[in-house]
């Protein structure tokens, strides 16, 4: 038993040592691979120092377990990271569930069943089993076989506010009583299964990142309190790891969209009707063509590419890295603007550029790049608005005012290419669109910019 | 006291995260997210040992939990390393 909590104990150092990796590209791998090794020593000294274990029915889930996985993890596309995330979350979250359940039974009605037991099973098993379902209306959202608007009913706040109160009632009632009745432990996996539906629905797509972060700390909480449950340090130690980074990831998203987590919980921005007068005041822009836009970025010596969401919709990461390379081979200087919110996850954006072969030296967050936009001659905009929409700074009757943005408009000459004039995910207009040194060129980015580069091809 | 223990443990492991993970650039926020799922899976420890506890619910309860728990690691870890072998430098 000794030996096994000092393996438990490698490997909770692993797991930090590995986290601890991930502050560079350059070590991320080894990092990654570090931590693989911790989980390999977590699970060889589980089975090698406990009696009696039915190897068979161990063999049996991690060989079902490390198919389905695999399977997920080599087909997966990076667009549709998200939403393996989502899923994966649910899983731990439902991992962590079940072994407390597991443990529930066998020590219900036996001297061992302490209040702290109780206490902490029921934890476990609300948390785990919020993640679970949660996760699963997640991952419903973002592949599309729920609508990614938020469902909204009356009464859901009421709803959920009751769900919530009976949730606690019961638990707390159950752990001083110690079970008497299995129904009112079967009635809290039910409610907190519900619960995890019903604080889901109503979230909207944009507000995703969120709930994949929050989620993600959830997961972490679920297997530190089955970790009290059980008494084991290293599920301790890895889960409060995870719910640390779940919640930062979380907060580091409400401040790039500039809302509070109750906001966006109870909030359900993002409905259609919800835009209110955005149509008030006409833009009046001016619409270009490739060939312009070409012959201004000839003229340049440093563009600035932002891209947002529609990019990665449109599939032009590949496109976008084309012209990147033509611009420098042209001798100019490329950069990337990476707004917080601009992909569907906290950094989805540079993974889906880093797929596409831009080297990550030349990706800047927001805290780097927006210094770089005054002496910039080109910012080039692709598929993003709100992120890059000036009244966040100034305009305090604005839904978005204080929300951090990229200052495109600070550059010389600003290059927007989106599809239509339709406003962005928060209804409002951009008055950006409307800037002196604005220009738009219409259309789908990546034909946009297979056309852009072509012209400036034929102008090297 | 074994209480006092593990909470001394909890708090501190969460002062570790936070300072360690503040550390990771905005750009490897996805790698982070999926490679701590693939931590959470951490919970396959607590799995295997409920597949031993007695009778028949337990062991089934224990196998689905090691199945869930074995594809947060396996899949958490490849898919991450999938990801970073692609940010590459110039």
């Amino acid at each position: 038993m000794q030996y096994t909590n000092i393996a438990y104990v490698l490997a909770a150092v692993l797991f930090i040592l590995g986290i601890k990796k991930l502050s560079s590209p350059k070590t991320a791998r080894t990092g990654n691979i570090i931590s693989s090794i911790g989980m390999l020593i977590a699970i060889i000294a589980t089975l090698i120092s406990f009696e009696l274990l039915d190897f068979k029915i161990i063999a049996l889930g991690m060989i079902i377990g490390a198919i389905i996985g695999a399977i997920f993890a080599i087909r997966v596309e990076m667009t549709q990271m998200p939403q393996m995330v989502a899923i994966f979350n649910g899983f731990g979250g439902g991992a962590s569930a079940l072994v407390a359940a597991a443990e529930f039974f066998t020590k219900y009605g036996t001297s061992e069943q302490t209040m702290f037991l109780t206490g902490t099973i029921i934890l476990s098993v609300f948390v785990g089993t919020l993640t679970l379902t949660g996760s699963f209306i997640a991952f419903g959202k973002l592949q599309g076989f729920i609508s990614g608007q938020p469902i909204v009913f009356p009464g859901q706040k009421i709803l959920n506010a009751f769900l919530a109160l009976a949730l606690l009632g019961l638990g707390t009632f159950v752990t001083i009583s110690g079970i008497q009745d299995l129904n009112m432990f079967y009635g809290i996996i039910i409610i907190a299964a519900l619960l995890g539906v019903t604080l889901t629905i109503p979230i909207g797509g944009a507000d995703m990142p969120v709930v994949i972060s929050l989620l993600n700390s959830y997961s972490g909480i679920a297997a530190a309190s089955t970790g009290f449950v059980l008494m084991n340090n290293a599920l301790i130690i890895s889960g409060a790891l995870v719910g640390a980074s779940g919640f930062i990831l979380t907060s580091i998203m409400c401040k790039g969209m500039n809302r509070s987590l109750t906001n966006v919980i109870f909030g359900a921005v993002g409905l259609q009707n919800d835009s209110s007068g955005g149509e008030a005041k006409q833009i009046n822009y001016k619409s270009s063509t490739t060939d312009e836009a070409a012959m201004i970025m000839d003229a340049a010596d440093k563009v600035i590419i932002v891209p947002g969401y529609g990019l990665a919709v449109a599939q032009a990461q590949h496109a976008v890295r084309e012209v990147a390379e033509q611009l420098e081979a042209m001798g100019k200087k490329v950069l990337y603007a990476i707004h917080p919110v601009a992909g569907r996850m906290p950094g989805h954006m540079n993974v889906l550029l880093a797929e596409a072969n831009v080297p990550y030296e030349q990706l800047k967050d927001l805290d780097e790049i927006n210094s770089e936009f005054e002496d910039c001659d080109v910012a080039i905009v692709l598929g993003a608005n709100d992120v890059v929409n000036p009244a966040a700074r100034h305009d305090t009757s604005s839904p978005i005012y204080g929300m951090p943005i990229l200052d495109v408009d600070k550059s010389r000459t600003v290059i927007i290419n989106k599809r239509t004039m339709n406003p962005g995910f928060a209804g409002i207009q951009n008055e950006l669109f409307g800037f002196e040194n604005s220009i738009m060129v219409f259309g789908d980015a990546k034909e946009m910019l297979t056309a852009l580069h072509k012209d400036l091809k034929e102008l090297s | 006291m074994d209480m006092i223990n593990i909470l001394t443990v909890l708090i501190l492991a969460i002062f570790v995260g936070f300072e360690i993970i503040t550390k990771v650039p905005p750009t490897l926020h996805t790698p982070l997210m999926s490679g701590s799922n693939a931590i959470s899976g951490i919970a396959i420890v607590g799995a295997i040992i409920a597949t031993k506890v007695s009778g028949e619910v337990g062991t089934w309860l224990g196998l689905i939990a090691v199945i869930f728990a074995t594809i947060n690691c396996v899949g958490g870890f490849m898919v991450t390393d999938r990801m970073l072998k692609m940010f590459k430098r110039k």
